[in-house]
């Protein structure tokens, strides 16, 4: 059994006018099956309003099923008496970050997590740093968070998340804010964290360079999954993914262009290095 | 129309024990139809710079000129300002407010206090210069998707026909489609309207692949203004400070340190096509 089963998935809301009359029902979420192993690295894509998120907060129990069920880790999302545990078990990290800080300096927000589980006072100095070192937030520990940039909030958002050691982690967008640096770093803390510690990661992303590393790729459109594979499965596939309003990586562009152009350059080229080899044998 | 910095520099809470300095002696002139793009690090100063554009901050020291004249002049309009240097916030959707789409969009030339008939007329074209559907002017501005939102965002600064327009990060969160078609639909504009342009960018692709000249803030100052070939061939400088070049300067690059004779100076993905496709053209791999 997986870290997160989904199983005939189904979520649906109702769409009301000015006076809260319903006036009809919109499926987010139509009929998912879904199985993340422990350990995986996992990238969702999909445009605005594809269900991307709408799946993700059924991951960590923010939303439950209308129908079908999610399993994390083995307990049922339906029953609320799993819920504490779920999200201990799924950590989430949104793409905003104003609407996840909530103390006045940025170690005790790191702290806030831990000490919600009744981890051990040194324990949690030890999550503190290490968290904070990997996000490169360390020396902006006593400030606070209202003085930091977008950017740097994110990072803060993602040391909190990362101080609770959850099995699964959950990121949103998470460098939807972000500089090229700062997208690095989130991007490398998230494989660090799924290779080192076996953490499984659910990277929901737009930027197409970052999902290249992932064990598996989910694409969804109107609430269903249109496409799975291996990034190099996926991105080969051109033209469908512009179907669905999303692009290939850069380089996967260039070598699609040089191969126009008569270029005898492979298939299924995702980064720098390939083409580099693929041009320089 | 000119906007000249002279020597601006803006410290936040003065005299608070966190004082800190957010720009730091910066000279720059922005003219006619240029097409700009701002990049630097989180935190580097490059929202606080647009924000100074119209005003919106005050330099603690230097001044700003807007076509001549000193903007922190007792007697000047700042209210005439801000319509002329039109700012588009980060997501902002958040900002629409109103009923209908079209309406949103009348709030600000109706609060130049221009006639209705022209609020109407300014409006109309706003939308229709943001390529909005015309079908959906009347719809609430929250049941559009999230691309659509951003237009009609955008559209209400439009409105206001500014004759500088900047944009912070206004592709932020947007699929790839919706970037490509808000970064298309703004260049359209510029080359159609011939206003000047400022965007404030994280992504470096864009960056390269839209604007005509590049200022690289760093640690509130200006460390680069140039064109995007003369700006990314400080692309290791730009790593460092947690910036980049496009992906493919360093594919150019690798491939000239390998001895493949290809334009270092690409920076988009049709100009790297162009020169390494010349080069195998003639040798063949």
């Amino acid at each position: 059994m997986g870290i997160v089963e989904a199983k005939n998935l189904l979520y649906e809301y109702f769409k009301r006018d000015d006076e809260g009359k319903v006036t009809g029902i919109e499926t987010a979420i139509d009929h998912i099956d879904l199985s993340v192993e422990q350990g995986q690295f996992i990238s969702i894509l999909g445009h605005n309003g594809s269900g991307k998120s709408t799946l993700a907060k059924h991951i960590n129990a923010l939303l439950v099923p209308a129908e079908g069920s999610v399993t994390v880790d083995g307990l049922d999302t339906s029953d609320t008496k799993n819920h504490l545990s779920v999200r201990q078990i799924a950590g989430m990290v949104f793409q905003n970050p104003d609407n996840q800080i909530i103390a006045s300096v940025v170690e005790e927000d790191v702290a806030f997590g831990p000490e919600n589980l009744g981890v051990p006072t040194e324990e949690i100095v030890e999550r503190v740093e290490r968290s904070l070192k990997s996000v490169g937030m360390w020396k902006k520990r006593t400030h606070s968070p209202g003085r930091l940039s977008g950017g740097q909030k994110q990072r803060v958002a993602i040391a909190g998340v990362m101080a609770m050691e959850p099995k699964c982690i959950i990121f949103d967008e998470p460098t939807a804010m972000l500089d090229p640096g700062g997208r690095a770093e989130v991007i490398s803390v998230a494989h660090e964290l799924n290779k080192k510690k076996g953490i499984t990661v659910i990277l929901i992303t737009h930027y197409m360079e970052e999902v290249v590393g992932s064990d598996r790729v989910f694409v969804m459109d109107h609430g269903k999954v249109v496409m799975q594979g291996t990034p190099r499965e996926i991105f080969s596939q051109v033209e469908e993914l512009k179907k669905y309003r999303l692009g290939v990586p850069q380089m996967t562009l260039l070598a699609d262009e040089l191969r126009k152009k008569g270029l005898p350059i492979p298939a299924g080229i995702l980064t720098r290095e390939e083409l580099l080899n693929a041009l320089c044998p | 129309m000119s906007l000249i910095f002279d020597h601006v520099s803006y410290t936040y809470s003065i005299g608070s024990g966190y004082e800190t300095k957010a720009l730091s002696d910066v000279s720059l002139k922005i003219g006619e139809r240029e097409f700009i793009g701002i990049i630097g690090h989180t935190g580097s100063g490059k929202s606080t710079l647009v924000q100074h554009m119209n005003g919106l901050l005050k330099a603690t020291e230097g001044k700003i000129y807007y076509n001549g004249e000193d903007i922190y002049d007792k007697d000047y309009d700042l209210k005439d300002l801000r319509t002329q240097v039109g700012m588009v916030f980060q997501y902002p959707e958040h900002q629409l407010f109103e009923t209908s789409v079209f309406e949103d969009v009348k709030f600000g030339p109706r609060n130049q206090g221009l006639d209705e008939q022209e609020v109407t007329l300014r409006a109309y074209e706003a939308l229709t210069k943001v390529k909005f559907p015309e079908d959906r002017f009347d719809q609430s501005p929250f049941d559009l998707s999230g691309g659509q939102k951003r237009r009609a965002a955008i559209a209400g600064v439009l409105a206001m026909k500014p004759a500088i327009l900047i944009l912070d990060e206004p592709t932020a969160g947007l699929d790839p489609k919706g970037r490509d078609e808000i970064l298309g639909m703004i260049s359209d504009m510029h080359n159609t309207v011939g206003n000047t342009i400022v965007l404030v960018s994280h992504s470096m692709e864009d960056v390269a692949e839209y604007v005509d000249r590049i200022i690289v803030m760093d640690e509130g100052s200006v460390l680069y203004d140039g064109t995007p070939s003369e700006v990314f061939s400080h692309y290791k400088k730009l790593e460092e400070i947690g910036l980049a070049a496009p992906e493919v300067t360093y594919l150019m690059h690798e491939l000239a340190d390998r001895g493949i004779p290809v334009d270092v100076n690409a920076t988009t993905i049709e100009e790297a096509c162009e020169s390494i496709a010349a080069y195998y053209g003639r040798t063949g791999i």
